[in-house]
């Protein structure tokens, strides 16, 4: 089963139905960080389809890049074994196609701007949307940063996941979400990505402090590690993003126990 | 322009945060609110005489300006080209010309509130300069500098230490200057409430692009008032090495306007061109975007920032400066590349000629001088003599061979 678009879901439309669908049955998306290539190419396909087969709302399929400035050593880790072993943007996009043949799952592709920059960006979110992608996150493109180039990105027919953080100027808030679709990304705390043990008390005011000036589905990351975080982060956001700890999962116990965490995740934050 | 009319015409923030189509702010979103803090405190601090008078107070006392501009009659003869200047950025306290930026820096972060200070650091001559205004300051300082760095520069290790900075050695990546600046703003995205990063070079998001180089324009200014005074003319050509390219920015700016006086940027070819080991980014590289701007990049087809080399730790980064890109673009600087065979060699000459021990990074722009294939320059050529290279002795000693007891 492939997945058919038609005017009334577009790519971003897919996304928010997939937040929609788990907040109208009371519970919240899991949106698992994937990097492609880590730790070879049929593993991360291997591990998109178990996440699919999970419970995984959307996948966020990680492009790695030389310099991941905003992540932490685990993703730098998954990153540069992904690149030594080839993985290339084209390669990513192979990936995608191959998942796409069989699961409907939306895929938001993440990545940092210069090999998307490199490789045109209409052309890429041509390419990314041919291949089966519904969104890309660049985490080195602020609202505003680049008028043009974020434009392009929508009018390709992607959604733009933007991302919130902390220090977001209360002011700024409906201007990044307005360029923004699908959902919109909430940084749980300064910082780089990696597994934390304990999330910040103010979390659930900031939400609700969002959620008063914004209307697109909010999911939280950076830091969520343990099935009790993912059930007591869904009890107050629409999606869970989990990244380092799935990759340092795939690390320690193979694409199985990666699958396995995130269907421990998937049934805490149902079971809430 | 096709949407006319539509906004004022004065230029927009966007607009000034660019040069051509370079520069930009490409950085996480929790850094924006810091970045915007930042433009306003540098905004301010410029309209305050008050800053002003304490920042050049500082420059003249505790660094030593203005620096000589000194005519180098061997070296004119050695190069059969003349008058030669070189402006004495060695003179300079610290050794270089970073210090006139972190001065410049701390003062603002003393400002903003802000104790916490990071820095990156190549070849160590920034690390030193920002553990130096620290102390002066008693803000707290860490250095992150590549581990391939700490034992190329182990001296200025120790100075960083000596002045209370604490060094952190990179082992990601290439270990060098370009994972130094990773984890620089890996640890400012992490402490962004009470700390300031003092960028070293014209390089990063804005404004630092911009404000490095109005620190560091003090250079240029001096050296015009210097070279009007002894020559009675501006100079015909105006040299400096090329890294990040501060020392370039400073000594360039206060003469992109003066048509007649060429502008000549000296990157580092490291084992040559072809060879795939530079730091050429102007010369060989593509636009792209790294550390939060838009600047020619060393990079490969897909987009992966290319490990860049060169003998001089200070030179070997793979990106630059977005003003540069824009000069090189619009037409207005000429960059060429020297190699690091060129660059030792000029090493030797400088201090053997002139009894002045250049700073490696310094020593490519005095290769360009002795082996140029550029017209002869109308008027005097000033050279930014960046740094001094005593930091260096011990590392050229090692690729040639010596051993000494250090």
């Amino acid at each position: 089963m492939t997945m058919t678009e038609t005017s009334a879901a577009s790519p971003a439309s897919l996304i928010r139905q997939a937040f929609e669908a788990r907040r109208s049955s009371g519970t919240s998306a899991l949106v698992p960080y994937i990097c492609a290539g880590f730790p070879d190419a049929a593993a991360s396909l291997a591990l998109m389809e178990g996440a699919a087969r999970a419970g995984a709302d959307v996948i966020e399929l990680g492009v790695p890049f030389s310099d991941p400035l905003a992540d932490g050593p685990t993703i730098q880790r998954a990153t540069w074994k992904a690149l030594e072993g080839g993985m290339t943007v084209e390669g990513t996009l192979a990936l995608l196609r191959q998942f796409r043949s069989r699961h409907d799952t939306p895929v938001v592709l993440f990545t940092y701007l210069n090999p998307v920059h490199r490789y045109g960006v209409a052309r890429f979110v041509a390419a990314a949307r041919e291949a089966g992608a519904q969104g890309v996150l660049l985490t080195d493109l602020p609202a505003g940063a680049d008028p043009a180039l974020e434009g392009a990105v929508a009018e390709g027919g992607l959604a733009l996941i933007r991302l919130l953080a902390p220090t977001t100027a209360p002011e700024r808030i409906g201007t990044v979400a307005e360029g923004g679709d699908g959902f919109l990304y909430y940084i749980s705390r300064t910082g780089v990505t990696g597994a934390r043990m304990e999330l910040r008390s103010e979390l659930a005011d900031e939400i609700t402090a969002i959620r008063e000036r914004v209307e697109l589905p909010i999911a939280v990351g950076f830091g969520i590690s343990s099935p009790e975080q993912a059930a007591e982060v869904a009890g107050v956001a629409d999606g869970v993003v989990v990244g380092s700890a799935l990759m340092e999962r795939v690390e320690a116990e193979g694409v199985e126990g990666a699958e396995a965490f995130l269907r421990s995740l998937r049934e805490a934050m149902d079971a809430r | 322009m096709a949407e006319l009319a539509m906004v004022p015409t004065t230029p927009s923030k966007s607009e000034a945060r660019r040069f051509g189509a370079f520069g930009g702010r490409y950085v996480p979103e929790t850094l924006i609110g810091a970045l915007d803090e930042l433009e306003e405190a540098f905004a301010a601090a410029r309209a305050d005489t008050g800053f002003e008078e304490e920042l050049r107070a500082l420059l003249r006392d505790f660094v030593g300006r203005p620096t000589p501009l000194y005519r180098a009659r061997r070296l004119e003869e050695a190069a059969d080209i003349g008058p030669i200047y070189l402006k004495r950025e060695d003179l300079n306290h610290t050794g270089a010309h970073k210090i006139n930026n972190t001065i410049g820096q701390a003062l603002l972060a003393r400002r903003m509130g802000k104790r916490r200070i990071i820095a990156e650091t190549g070849a160590g001559q920034h690390g030193v300069a920002t553990a130096t205004a620290c102390a002066l300051f008693d803000l707290e300082c860490v250095v992150y500098m590549g581990a391939e760095d700490v034992e190329r520069q182990a001296l200025n290790v120790f100075r960083m230490e000596l002045l209370g900075a604490e060094v952190v050695p990179v082992r990601s990546g290439t270990q060098t200057l370009k994972d130094a600046t990773n984890e620089a703003i890996r640890d400012w995205v992490t402490n962004v409430g009470g700390t300031h990063y003092i960028i070293g070079s014209v390089v990063g998001p804005a404004p630092f692009p911009q404000m490095v180089r109005d620190f560091q324009a003090v250079i240029g200014r001096e050296t015009r008032e210097q070279i009007l005074e002894v020559e009675g003319r501006l100079p015909g050509e105006v040299v400096a090495c090329v890294g990040g390219g501060s020392n370039a920015m400073g000594i360039f700016h206060p003469f992109t306007e003066d048509a007649g006086v060429r502008l000549v940027g000296v990157e580092a070819a490291g084992e040559g061109l072809g060879s795939g080991r530079h730091s050429a980014s102007l010369t060989a590289g593509q636009p792209g975007v790294l550390h939060g701007a838009l600047s020619y990049l060393l990079q490969d087809e897909d987009g992966q920032v290319a490990p860049a080399h060169s003998v001089s730790a200070g030179l070997d980064y793979p990106g630059v400066g977005p003003e540069h890109s824009w000069l090189k673009d619009s037409g207005r600087a000429t960059y060429v590349a020297v190699d690091d065979q060129q660059a030792l060699a000029a090493f030797h000459r400088l201090s053997e000629l002139e009894g002045i021990i250049p700073a490696l990074e310094t020593a490519h722009a005095i290769a360009y001088l002795l082996d140029r294939e550029m017209p002869k320059a109308d008027g005097p050529i000033v050279l930014c003599l960046s740094g001094r290279g005593d930091k260096d002795v011990a590392h050229v000693a090692r690729v040639e061979g010596r051993r000494l007891p250090l």
